[in-house]
């Protein structure tokens, strides 16, 4: 429910909205694209970011929320761990249960390699089961591989590294195929055609989904055919540091039982990370989309492997988080509503932008909105804008809301707020990482046998992801590690061997760069309890450096 | 600037007014909490670092189900942690884990007649028709509802009414027939998107024009182009023009 504050500006929307309905909006050009980046975007605050003092990405900048994640003490003594209590031994170690460790199991194992997955919280307790809008696939008549790949590089800014954008592009069609095979319910029309809109981005309408709950339909899919095909998981254990030979390749991983904190240790001849994203991490303070796991552990892991990182200096900012009711800030209204026809609307009851440009020049259209005074005021004193979810009534017919739209719908309903009826404050919120470890077509970072497919890898979007293409990424490339990281694990045939010298030489890097010794990770999870009870991380045990002494 | 991003540390603090206390119970233990907030980040509040019982903090996963009953009533009322807001003198139990019976199954081999779902959960048979379980769904799902569907076997029904499922595990909770209503509604909306609803045909064209390399050649030219040729057929509305809604 508005408070009538809220309601006058309400009021001041509806009445403008036939004339919105005629109103076609231009797109921004790119001269006026740049401008709004520079002016407005989060990536663009130079005080926000600091240039790396150690590791592969030495002397780039990326956020300080990273950047203190990345130059970080790690949280257990390598020297306390018996390197000859091997709990697992596989051919394959897959690291994360989302969509791309799912999707880079089922593979691996179909290869006929002995794979395990260990993931920190359930299976599919990741930002797949969250994505509601869509996956890209390029497979209508009227659009083209070659189209797809023109938007993804537009998106990204032209930064792309074109062969992975090409092995997107060209995968895709397929992935899609593999899904409809799995039994995932894709919104069709009764003789199988795909029913397909458009995303930020798209120059054609290429956006496939699951009513709302794409990821989750995807999911549980999967995860439903890792229990049929009998794949080996543990579930509630994080990987806290990689093993490698001493010499560069990566062997096996050290994981922590969460519950019992108990430390284990798997060997393999090939890792897969596929641990997703960092929004948990908070960047400039923003809130986030992200699951509770999100804390950027995988980057840290192969950072200090070896791996060299790409873009870490742009997150996307989603422009449409939740800016009220305060109990959900922060969360998603899918990009699927403006697909839909909802229009982005300032206090004074003006269209600013086209809803549909991509995600970062929305967002900073609505944070310049609400920086120059234009913006809606909640009682609390946060700002946002209005996103005109009733005009899909009046476009797509009544109960079109409640039909496309069910999660979103449920989600504001809780709070007396009826999107069919009234229109929904929004605010850009923390919600995807655009880059990640470095990979190439096969997944293969640039460390010796080491793996990363999803949200953790970087270069396939360039410096910005549309809309739909992460869902693809994961299981394009998620697929494609499992076979190479399968394929790579037959042809090895020594036994590999266990160490942790790369942690020591990390160390003595943030001994040199003077790293303070209280900062520790990776993360594993955030920790948002009172400041007087954090950091007694249960699961890790005793640390006197990061305990705070008892009250 | 006027929005002002909280810090992380600050997540919680931003969210409350300290100034009006309510009790929650946290499996009987009482805990003063500012109100307005939902039960996970009440808890959090309280102290509780979760391991358990929290995904998604966004209504999908169906990590944070959880049981609650409020003083002086004898309703069990449910909810999901990351989406209810505390009330005063809640009582409240995380259910993070209900042991559940999964059937494993090739979907590929399986056939999509009436009997396909009960071979797999022979004990849907034995629903009372109690409705405990749609009255437990968070979901608000018709989930007696996609049941009865599941033993006449019409699998595009049971697909249609359980879309929502988030495989909180509730429902089976209170099941005094032992059913596991997620796990059939699983199964069901697996033969609909792979074995009922036809093929898409124009998926179909497309893998054949891939697998010939019809497509290759123009993707091919794009991967070679610089940034500034890219950007100009980017922008030319002739070569990339906008399919209209
Ligand atoms: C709310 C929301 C909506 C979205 N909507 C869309 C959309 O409509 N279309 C689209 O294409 N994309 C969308 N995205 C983006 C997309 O969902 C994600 O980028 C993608 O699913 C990431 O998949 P992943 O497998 O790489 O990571 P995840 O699905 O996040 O999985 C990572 C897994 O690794 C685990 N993990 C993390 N650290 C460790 C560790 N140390 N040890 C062991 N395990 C660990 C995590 O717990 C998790 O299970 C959305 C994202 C969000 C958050
Ligand atoms: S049907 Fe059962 S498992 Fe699914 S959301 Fe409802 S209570 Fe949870
Ligand atoms: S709770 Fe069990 S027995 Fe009761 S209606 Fe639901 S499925 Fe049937
Ligand atoms: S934490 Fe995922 S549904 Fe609540």
């Amino acid at each position: 429910m508005y408070p009538d504050s809220m309601r006058e500006s309400i009021r001041r929307m509806e009445a403008t909205r036939e004339a919105r309905m005629k109103q076609t909006f231009p797109m921004r050009t790119a001269e006026e694209k740049k401008e709004l980046l520079r002016r407005f975007h989060p990536d663009y605050i130079e005080e926000s970011m600091r240039k790396l003092a150690v590791g592969p990405n030495q002397g780039e900048r990326t956020p300080n929320e990273l950047a203190d994640v990345l130059e970080a003490w790690p949280v257990f003594d390598e020297t306390s761990i018996d390197l000859s209590q091997v709990e697992q031994d596989v051919d394959v170690l897959i690291i994360g249960g989302g969509g791309a460790g799912a999707a880079a199991a089922l593979t691996a194992q179909a290869a006929g390699a002995r794979v395990l997955l260990v993931t920190k919280l359930r299976t599919g307790d990741a930002n797949t089961m969250m994505a509601q809008g869509g996956i890209q696939a390029a497979d209508k008549p009227n659009d083209s591989p070659a189209r797809h790949y023109l938007d993804v590089l537009g998106g990204g800014h032209f930064k792309n590294i074109p062969s992975l954008a090409r092995a997107l592009v060209l995968d895709a069609p397929g992935v899609i195929a593999w899904l409809e095979e799995l039994g995932v319910m894709f919104d069709k029309q009764k003789d199988g055609t795909m029913i397909t809109i458009h995303g930020g981005g798209t120059s054609r309408k290429r956006m496939h989904a699951c009513r709302d709950y794409t990821g989750a339909e995807i999911m549980r899919v999967l995860r439903d055919e890792l229990v049929n095909r009998n794949v080996s998981r543990v579930e509630f254990a994080a990987a806290v540091e990689l093993l490698t030979d001493g010499r560069g390749t990566v062997t096996g991983a050290v994981f922590v039982n969460l519950e019992t904190g108990q430390k284990w240790i798997a060997r393999a001849k090939t890792v897969i990370l596929a641990t997703g994203g960092c929004g948990r991490l908070h960047i400039q303070g923003f809130p986030c989309t992200n699951h509770y796991g999100a804390t950027a552990d995988g980057l840290v892991l192969a950072y200090r492997a070896g791996a060299k990182l790409i873009f870490m200096d742009t997150i996307q900012y989603h422009p449409t988080g939740v800016a009220y009711p305060e109990q959900i800030v922060g969360l998603l209204i899918t990009e699927k509503v403006r697909g839909l026809g909802a229009q982005l609307v300032n206090d004074q009851g003006n269209r600013f932008i086209y809803e549909l440009e991509s995600r970062d020049i929305t967002a900073s259209a609505i944070i310049r909105e609400c920086r120059e005074g234009r913006g809606v005021r909640t009682p609390t004193g946060v700002f946002g804008v209005w996103l005109d979810s009733p005009l899909i009534e009046m476009l797509k017919g009544e109960g079109a809301v409640k039909a496309s739209l069910p999660a979103m719908y449920h989600q504001f309903a809780r709070y007396g707020i009826f999107m069919d009826r009234e229109p929904v404050l929004t605010y850009p919120t923390q919600h995807y990482q655009n880059g990640g470890i470095l990979i190439d077509e096969d997944g293969l970072s640039g460390v010796g046998n080491l793996y990363a497919a999803g949200e953790v890898s970087g270069g396939i979007h360039g410096r910005n992801r549309l809309m739909g293409n992460s869902l693809l990424d994961i299981l394009v490339f998620g697929r494609r590690a499992g076979k190479a990281a399968a394929e790579a694990a037959k042809a090895t045939k020594a036994v590999p061997e266990l160490s942790l010298k790369h942690v020591a030489a990390f160390k003595r890097e943030l001994a040199a760069a003077k790293v303070p010794r209280s900062r520790k990770s990776p993360m594993i999870l955030p920790d948002y309890r009172q400041p007087a009870m954090r950091g007694r991380y249960s699961f890790l045990g005793p640390d006197p450096e990061c305990v705070l002494p008892a009250d | 600037m006027t929005n002002q991003p909280a810090k992380p540390k600050d997540q919680n603090q931003n969210s409350f007014d300290s100034s009006s206390l309510v009790t929650i119970y946290v499996m009987g233990k009482a805990y003063q909490v500012p109100k307005n907030l939902t039960i996970m980040k009440a808890m959090e509040y309280a102290g509780y670092q979760f391991i358990r019982g929290c995904g998604c903090r966004g209504g999908f996963c169906g990590a944070c189900g959880t049981v609650y009953r409020t003083k002086d009533s004898y309703k069990i009322k449910v909810g999901l942690a990351c989406q209810t807001v505390i009330e005063n003198d809640m009582y409240l139990t995380q259910i993070p884990f209900f042991p559940a019976n999964k059937a494993t199954y090739d979907v590929a081999k399986l056939e999509p007649t009436t009997q396909t779902l009960v071979r797999h959960y022979p004990e849907i048979m034995r629903c009372i028709s109690c409705n405990s379980c749609t009255k437990i769904c968070p979901q608000e799902i018709d989930v007696m509802g996609y049941v009865n569907a599941a033993i006449r076997g019409d699998c595009e029904r049971v697909a249609d009414l359980s879309f929502d499922c988030i495989m909180c595990g509730l429902c089976a909770s209170r099941c005094p027939a032992e059913i596991v209503q997620y796990n059939v509604a699983l199964l069901a909306r697996r033969i609909v998107g792979a074995k009922i609803r036809p093929r898409a045909p124009h998926l179909r064209d497309r893998l054949r024009e891939l697998e010939t390399g019809e497509c290759l050649p123009a993707v091919e030219e794009l991967t070679r182009l610089g940034e500034q040729e890219l950007s100009e057929r980017y922008y030319d509305k002739k070569v990339r023009d906008i399919e209209p809604e």
